[in-house]
Parts: C-alpha cells; sequence; structure tokens
C-alpha cells in the first residue's frame, strides 16, 4: 500500500505525461437530440420523452444551440473546426443509457487541433488540445443499498440525452499539478463562454485522465493508464500523485505498468483497477445513419467567433496591465465574466481601480460568491452604486468604517449609498467648532489618558481618537480630530 | 381496358351500397361523396370481412374494431356537413405492425415487444389520422421486418390471399395479404430490401417504396435506419398515389427526411408515355429466374412500347454485388438499433435472472427469434474492431458503386422497367435456407442501396394463377413519373380485373 503524502525520491526519475479528457454539459435549454427539458434536480424521469427514452422508432435531431455552443468553445481554444463532421454511434450495454448505444462523435469530430495556455508557476505553458466533439449523456443509476449488496437498481432518465462536450487535451501535462491548472483554466473558459456552469460536484464538469511515465529524456511513452471518477480540482491532483507513486514504484521494482482503467476512491486516497485493456469495450463505432453529416456554413463559425468574448487569460492580463492591479486582485476579479463585467462597469463609473477592487474584494465577494453570475447580475448593489458610495468616501461626505455599514443598509434596503447617508443623518462631522466643543469634553471626563499621552504614551492619543469618534458615533471626519486632539494636547 | 377511373361510374352504385370492400379508394369517397355509402358502413363492411376471413388469410395481429367505428363515424359527419377532409377521408387502412400507434400495442412481429404500448404515434399514422382515414388495425410481418415470407412472425404465419398454402412475401405480407385480400382499402409497409415491392408482386396488389427521405420514418420501429422507407399498398396506382402525397414530405422529427416539394401526384397519372425511355437492365433477366415471371414482364415491355415509350438495354453491372452489400449493411445497422430490447425499459423480461447483463442476455435469447439473431450476429460481427474496414467499409463503399450504376443509367432513360421478383410465391416451409430466402431480394435491394423510388404493379399470372409484379425504378423524387408508367401500364391491360377468390 502506497501511503498518499508522502515525499517519493523515485518520482524524481521519471517524466510523468498527462493527458485529460474532459466532459462538460452545455447549457441548453433542451436536450442535445430532442426538446426535453435540462434543468437540474427535477423528479425522476419527468424530462424525458420518447427520444431520450430510446423507444422503439424514435430519431434524433440536432440541437442547434449545442452545436453552437460547441463552435463557440472549439474557436475559444483555436481549434480548427470542420466544415462538415458527423455523429456516430458508440455501442456498449448499461441501462443508464436506453438505446444501448451513445450518440457521439469518432472519425469525423466538430473540431480537432487546439489549446489552452496555463500558468504554472509563473510562467505561461501551451497544453494542446486533439479534438472537441458533441454527444449525449446518460441517465443515472440509483442503488437501494451500496452497488455490490443492492437488491435493486433505478434508473433516471432526466439526464439522458442532455448535451454534452469531449474535450481531449494533448499528453502534454507535466504533472498532477499542472493538471489541476489546466482544468480550472479550461472551466474558466467554458464558464466565460456561457456554455457550462462548470459546477463539478453536480457532475456539469467531469473528467478523466490518462497518466503515463517514462525514464527522464525517453522517446517512447510509457504504457498509459486511464483514470476515472475524477470530480473536483483536488481529486484530480490527488489521484495523479497517487498514480505517479504507484507506477514510479513499480518501474523501479522492475514491474511492468499494466494498460488499464482505474477508479479513483477519494475515501482511500487512492486508485483501484476497473478493467484491463482484454476487458476493454469493443464500441462498434459506426456513423449514425439517422443523422445527415453535418455541415456548417461559414456564416454560422463566423457568427460565432465574433459573439466571443474576452477570455479569461488575457482578460487577467489587461487587469494588471491597464488597471495597474496587483495579479492577486486580477486573478480574484476575473473568476467569473460577471464579476469581471461588474468590476469594470464600478472603475467607468469610479475611476479608481484599487479602491474599486478592494471594496469588491472585501465587501461584495463576503455576501455573494464571485461565480454566481446570476447572484452579481442581479445584486441590489449595483456598479454604478457600488461607485456612489465610494464617491462619498472620497469626498469626505461619510468615513470608510460608516461606508460599511451604509453598505450593508444599501444591500438590505436596496437604496442607494446618498438618500441612506442624508436619510440617517451619516455625514461626518466636519465642523471645527462643533469638533472642538466634543473633544474639550472628552478630554475634560478622561484625565487617565491625557496623563499617560504626557508621560510619554503615544499610544493613549489612539485610545482618545476612539472617545471622540464613540462620542460623535462614527460620524467625526478622523482626519481633523486628530489635528484638534493634537492642538489641544500640546496645550495643556 | 379498363373503364377510366375518374369520374364514378354508374355501376359502381350497386357495388358501393352491397360491397364497398370491392372498391378503390378514389371509387369509395365518390361512393361518400355520392352518399351511396358512408365511411362507418364501410368500416362495418371491412370488419365484417376481416371476422370472416382472417382467421385463414392471418393479415391483422390486432384489430382496432372500437376505434375504427368511432374514427368513422366522426367521418360520416364530415362528409355529412359537406366537409371531407380530402381523397382519403373515411377510408378504412391497414397499418404494419411496425409502425408506432399510440395506445395500440406494437409488436413489430416480435416476441420481445408483445406487450409494448408506444405512448406516441409515427409521423406517418399521424398523418394518415389526419386526412381524415380510419385504422382498422395492425398487421403481420417479419420479426423486425427481417424476411420475404413473413414466415419469421413471433405470432403466426400469413397466407396469400391468392393461394393460401403459399407466402404473402414479406416483410410487411400482413399488409399485402390485407390489401389483396379486401380486408383493407389499403395499407401502408416498409420496404428495406423489397419488404413492400416483394410482397406486392406476391399478393398482385400495387406496392411503391418512395425515395429514401421522401417519407419520415419517425415512429417507424428500425430495422435498417439508412435503407427502410415507408410505403403504401393499394388496389390501383391512382390509389397508392393519393396515399404517398397524404404521407410523403418533410418531417422536423426525422433529420433524413427531405424538404422537397410533395406534388400532386394523381395528376401525374396522365396515360401518356408517349417519347418515354425506358431502360431494361440485362442483369434483372437471370437465367435461373421463373418462366413466368420473364414472360409476363417481356409482355408488358411490349406494351409500354406499343403506349410509344423506346425501351433500350442496360446494364447495371453491380446487380451481382447488391445482396452481399445489403447483407452487411442491413444488419449491422439492425444489430445497433435492435440493442435497445433489453428488457430493461419496456417489453418482456425474462425473470430468474442472476444479475444484470444476465437478465439482459436471457430477455433477448427469449424474446428474438432464429432471424433476429442471425442478423445481430452477422451485424455486431461486421463492425467489430479489425472486421470493420474489410464488412461495413467495404460494403458501403460498393454501395456507392451500386449508387453510380442507377446513376449512369439514368443519365440516358426516365425509368428502368423490370421484374419485381425472379419468382412467384412460394409455398410455407419451402425457401428454408436463409440464403434461398435472401435471394428474393435480387431485384429489389438495388432501390434501396440507391434510395430510389419503384413501384411494383400487376403485370400477369403463372401457370398456377398467381400474380407477378413488374418493378418500375425511377430517379431520385420522381416517384411522379414511376407512378405514370405504371398507370399507363395498368390502364392498357386489364389484370386488376381477376380478384382472388375466398370462401
Amino acid at each position: 500500500m502506497v501511503k498518499p503524502g508522502l515525499a517519493d525520491a523515485a518520482t524524481m526519475n521519471y517524466e510523468v505525461v498527462i493527458g485529460l479528457e474532459v466532459h462538460a454539459q452545455l447549457l441548453t435549454r433542451s436536450k442535445m437530440f430532442c426538446g426535453c427539458p435540462t434543468t437540474f434536480g427535477a423528479a425522476p424521469n419527468t424530462q424525458t420523452c420518447p427520444v431520450c427514452l430510446g423507444m422503439p422508432g424514435v430519431l434524433p435531431v440536432i440541437n442547434r444551440r449545442a452545436i453552437e455552443f460547441g463552435v463557440k468553445t472549439a474557436l475559444a481554444f483555436g481549434c480548427r473546426v470542420n466544415a462538415a463532421c458527423r455523429f456516430a454511434r458508440k455501442h456498449y450495454y448499461y441501462p443508464d443509457m436506453p438505446k444501448n448505444f451513445q450518440i457521439s462523435q469518432y472519425e469525423e469530430p466538430l473540431a480537432e487541433e487546439g489549446w489552452l495556455d496555463i500558468d504554472v508557476a509563473g510562467r505561461m505553458k501551451r497544453i494542446g488540445i486533439q479534438r472537441l466533439h458533441l454527444e449525449e449523456d446518460v441517465g443515472k443509476l440509483v442503488h437501494e443499498g451500496t452497488l455490490e449488496t443492492a437488491q435493486a437498481s433505478l434508473v433516471d432518465y432526466n439526464r439522458a440525452g442532455v448535451p454534452l462536450m469531449e474535450t481531449v487535451s494533448k499528453p502534454e501535462i507535466g504533472s498532477p499539478e499542472e493538471a489541476a491548472i489546466y482544468l480550472k483554466a479550461f472551466r474558466a473558459v467554458l464558464v466565460y463562454l456561457g456554455v457550462c456552469d462548470g459546477d463539478m460536484e453536480k457532475g456539469s464538469l467531469r473528467c478523466d485522465a490518462n497518466i503515463s511515465l517514462r525514464e527522464r529524456g525517453a522517446k517512447e511513452l510509457g504504457t498509459k493508464v486511464e483514470i476515472k471518477n475524477l470530480n473536483s480540482f483536488r481529486n484530480v491532483q490527488h489521484a495523479l500523485e497517487f498514480e505517479v507513486r504507484r507506477q514510479a514504484r513499480a518501474l523501479d521494482a522492475g514491474e511492468p505498468i499494466v494498460q488499464e482503467t482505474r477508479l479513483w476512491d477519494a475515501d482511500h486516497g487512492s486508485t483501484r483497477s476497473m478493467r484491463s485493456k482484454e476487458f476493454a469495450h469493443d464500441y462498434r463505432y459506426f456513423p449514425e445513419p439517422d443523422l445527415v453529416p453535418l455541415e456548417l456554413e461559414q456564416s454560422f463559425i463566423a457568427e460565432a467567433r465574433a459573439g466571443l468574448p474576452e477570455l479569461p487569460r488575457a482578460q487577467r492580463q489587461r487587469f494588471v496591465s491597464q488597471y495597474g492591479l496587483p495579479p492577486y486582485d486580477a486573478d480574484v476579479l476575473t473568476q467569473s465574466r460577471a464579476l469581471a463585467e461588474y468590476f469594470e462597469a464600478a472603475v467607468r463609473a469610479f475611476p479608481n481601480a484599487k479602491v474599486v477592487s478592494n471594496w469588491v474584494m472585501s465587501e461584495l465577494l463576503r455576501v455573494l460568491p464571485g461565480d454566481d453570475e446570476t447572484a452579481i447580475r442581479e445584486t441590489r448593489i449595483t456598479p454604478s452604486r457600488l461607485a456612489g458610495l465610494l464617491k462619498l468616501v472620497d469626498d469626505g461626505t461619510i468615513s470608510g468604517k460608516i461606508a460599511k455599514d451604509v453598505f450593508e443598509k444599501m444591500l438590505r434596503s436596496g437604496d442607494d449609498a446618498a438618500s441612506i447617508v442624508e436619510r440617517e443623518g451619516l455625514t461626518q462631522v466636519a465642523d471645527t467648532g462643533a469638533l472642538e466643543r466634543i473633544v474639550d469634553e472628552v478630554l475634560a471626563a478622561n484625565p487617565k489618558p491625557v496623563d499617560d499621552f504626557k508621560k510619554g504614551k503615544d499610544a493613549a492619543k489612539g485610545a482618545l481618537v476612539g472617545l471622540v469618534m464613540k462620542a460623535t458615533q462614527g460620524k467625526a471626519n478622523p482626519g481633523l480630530v486628530n489635528r484638534i486632539l493634537e492642538q489641544k494636547l500640546s496645550k495643556r | 381496358m379498363r373503364v377510366s377511373s375518374s369520374g364514378y361510374r354508374a355501376s359502381l352504385k350497386t357495388e358501393a351500397k352491397t360491397e364497398p370492400t370491392r372498391l378503390t379508394i378514389h371509387e369509395l369517397v365518390d361512393a361518400y361523396r355520392a352518399g351511396d355509402t358512408t365511411p362507418t358502413a364501410a368500416t362495418e363492411a371491412y370488419l365484417a370481412r376481416i371476422a370472416a376471413h382472417d382467421e385463414k388469410i392471418g393479415a391483422f395481429l390486432t384489430v382496432t374494431r372500437d376505434e375504427a367505428l368511432s374514427e368513422a363515424r366522426v367521418s360520416d359527419e364530415r362528409y355529412r356537413k359537406g366537409m371531407p377532409r380530402g381523397p382519403l377521408d373515411g377510408v378504412p387502412v391497414a397499418l404494419k405492425d411496425v409502425f408506432c400507434t399510440r395506445r395500440v400495442r406494437t409488436t413489430c412481429g416480435s416476441k420481445i415487444l408483445s406487450t409494448f404500448v408506444p405512448p406516441y404515434d409515427a409521423t406517418v399514422v399521424t398523418r394518415l389520422r389526419d386526412a381524415g382515414a380510419v385504422v382498422l388495425g395492425k398487421t403481420n410481418m417479419d420479426e423486425f421486418a427481417m424476411g420475404s415470407s413473413t414466415e419469421h412472425s413471433a405470432f403466426k404465419p400469413t397466407h396469400n390471399p391468392w393461394d393460401l398454402a403459399r407466402v404473402p412475401g414479406g416483410s410487411s405480407g400482413g399488409s399485402a395479404a390485407a390489401v389483396a385480400g379486401d380486408l383493407a382499402a389499403a395499407a401502408l409497409g416498409t420496404d428495406t430490401g423489397g419488404s413492400v415491392r416483394q410482397p406486392a408482386a406476391f399478393c398482385g396488389v400495387v406496392g411503391l417504396k418512395p425515395t429514401y427521405g421522401r417519407v419520415s420514418r419517425y415512429g417507424l420501429i428500425a430495422f435498417a435506419s439508412s435503407l427502410d422507407q415507408v410505403g403504401p399498398f393499394t388496389r390501383d396506382v391512382q390509389d397508392c398515389a393519393l396515399v404517398l402525397e397524404a404521407i410523403a414530405g418533410r418531417d422536423t422529427n426525422d433529420s433524413t427526411s427531405v424538404d422537397e416539394p410533395v406534388p400532386h401526384y394523381a395528376a401525374a397519372l396522365t396515360g401518356n408515355v408517349r417519347g418515354l425511355k425506358i431502360g431494361v437492365p440485362k442483369e434483372y433477366f437471370t437465367p435461373g429466374m421463373d418462366t413466368d415471371v420473364e414472360r409476363s414482364v417481356r409482355d408488358a415491355i411490349g406494351v409500354l412500347e406499343k403506349l410509344g415509350a423506346t425501351t433500350q438495354e442496360i446494364s447495371l453491372p453491380m446487380t451481382d454485388y447488391g445482396i452481399a452489400v445489403y447483407y452487411i449493411i442491413a444488419p449491422a445497422e439492425a444489430s445497433s438499433n435492435l440493442a435497445r430490447y433489453d428488457g430493461v425499459k419496456y417489453g418482456l423480461r425474462t425473470p430468474g435472472a442472476r444479475d444484470l447483463i444476465d437478465m439482459m442476455s436471457r430477455t433477448r435469447a427469449a424474446g428474438f427469434g432464429a432471424e433476429v439473431k442471425r442478423r445481430i450476429m452477422l451485424g455486431t460481427y461486421a463492425l467489430s474492431a479489425g472486421y470493420y474496414d474489410a464488412y461495413y467499409g467495404r460494403a458501403q463503399k460498393v454501395r456507392t458503386l451500386v449508387r453510380r450504376d442507377f446513376e449512369r443509367a439514368f443519365a440516358r432513360v426516365d425509368v428502368i422497367v423490370a421484374p419485381t421478383t425472379p419468382g412467384v410465391s412460394f409455398k410455407h416451409g419451402e425457401k428454408e435456407d436463409p440464403i434461398a430466402m435472401y435471394l428474393n431480394d435480387v431485384f429489389t435491394v438495388g432501390g434501396n442501396l440507391a434510395g430510389l423510388p419503384a413501384v411494383s404493379v400487376r403485370c400477369g399470372f403463372s401457370a398456377a394463377g398467381l400474380p407477378v409484379g413488374l418493378q418500375v425504378i425511377g430517379r431520385a423524387f420522381d416517384e411522379s413519373r414511376v407512378l405514370r408508367v405504371a398507370h399507363a401500364y395498368e390502364q392498357a391491360t386489364s389484370w386488376l380485373d381477376r380478384r382472388p377468390q375466398l370462401r
């Protein structure tokens, strides 16, 4: 038993070669080959029709939107979109697949030969993308008890027929960490394009990995092992780390690597053999005769290209160069297209990027998740309202501290900052005469800190500022309070 | 010469009242309009005839008596109001049990679907219903349309109304026998390698396989998707034109259906074939063929020449490979299409299984007949890794060559005329060797492989009194011309006057 988490000298002798296959559920309203809705979480078998149930006599009809999403994604990865592509049937028997074949693509995929640039330890690395194709998802089996002991299993076909996009990377990923980075960057692109919600927990994004080791400098690839069931970024990295150690030790011991499919068991932190090459399926692919070859018009592709948004990596770089933001800020702000748009809209209304960034990161993201596009687009604190709030701080109308309370109130009431400040009388006390009176009162009532200050304890001044602020319910301009205090204390 | 079928003949008035089941569709609808009979009366007459004769013929698997009568009554009402829906309103028809019918059991001739009740209607069924047709029931067929005799039905054999000891052909034998035996005014079948034309020839009725893509396949239980096509069985060519017009046309549920305008087919039946160039393929007259068939077809070609058409011998050199190509492609697609019958979702499930795979295996072992299993194995083999290129891949290439044969021929001629089958109807149990059975399709598979329209019409009788079929093959989407030739021939001869005698 190989324990995870231990550094292993053996791995130093080998070069790791990883390729990822990512399956993404497309955010179309209807399924790949019928009009059924794709909404997640409906009661079992309520989102089905004869077509997605594979009833006798039914025929598939291609979802145009799914093709559009596939083409958009392909273009975002710089792929060559094939002018003509075909669907093919992939056969194997399993009850979650109503027809016992899956309509997928085989010899003529939607797109080929692209790439994804990722940042590894501050350096850009380009990972090739071999192919991108579309297919239909399968249903879900629900077992009574565990798979091994269940007396019966039920099938929910709601998911059967949901559009899936499979993207296969080239075997150019060099470490488990790189694999996780690739997957994150991949997910970001899909989410930016609005073609997938990227939710790995719900299974909207799924990943299988192929991994092999070879001696450093060797030209031939080693025997590859496929790992399935990698349903989080962490699992991808952990499973691959485990597999690197397992394979390295086997190679060190002179044992051959068996070409097989292994399953990642997150609970045990290990992979185990699922089926060997001898038991690999013969999928008997052949062109789907119920669908005519799909010919994409140049205008269709051009339209998809024109609709491409700025992609996360480019946007991140621009945020650093255009706004002078630290890379960390740029990373956080580009975690979703909605958040990036929010930030830029706010900066247009209040052109101090770092201040806006700070407020978005510390306040806005405290109350809503940065990748929740809907929440960001629908928040009551719109970019212009945030800018309105920041202007009040900037012109000294309110203090930064008060501003945070106002932010909370804006969130609750939906009012803008100015009306809240006005209504609740939160304007800073900037009237020197009034402040002088309050300072006098505070100094008179608190002889001890005054005494301490005179004895040379500078910290006592801070306590006095706090007392003045408290007396003004935080409305005093802190700079003014400081100045008045210094004058008065020096006279004593 | 028969009397022109346009216009309602006075002599039919009595027949309409006493024996409406003897009328063609256009005669029947004329009688409805004239008030000489009603859809309900005709439907009752058909149901009575089914009750009297179908025990002998075995054309029907399911008779939808109550639904038929209620549909007929609604149709009566439309005629009473003077607002019939068109030339099929109130016409009693039968459907091969390959078409899904909502709430009506649809077996495809198989034990594995013996309990299957579809939740939806096939597009052609919807179109017939929309046209006002009255569905009498579902007809027998070779299991999953695999066969040429209807002996491979899991339920019962069907008998040829011309000689009950003989087969009606197949796989649409029930539909052909129903029309030949006057148990339905028209019927729908499917033709994958000849399954409409061959039984039409054997039963002496008109049977058309339209161009691939002309009629929607949605709701037709697939055998071989790239070859399957829906076609009508009728008493005469004019009826064929009427039914085709009702069912043809683009269907958004079938991506392979083509968006070609649907012409008024009956209007193309002018009787005029003067100057038409007819090709006679030499490969379709083989030394081993039935001499009665050869004589009848040669005579028919003579009739067409007399009508002013010119004929020339042509060559379709790939004809010899047709059967081989067909028996790779059709089983390959079938092995895929039939994978869904596994006992999980509908139809048969064999009890007592140890686990999932065992349940699927037992269900399929018990649910499929020998011919279906044979083809699933053939097709699975042809698609297997390492064999795909040698079988399926190669067959697709030869299929292209078959198509080119026809393209070359149609550069020179307007239609091709040939026998539908090498022989006439055979006796039950006579062809037990699968290869001998497969050879029935030798003249019909070309039309499927090339996707072309082809019709079979009666062109004589063998010495034993069995009908012979003349096949007219046309260019893609040229059904109008195919039907015009068949109609001109039919009008110039009197073969339709003879009827099978049922006692």
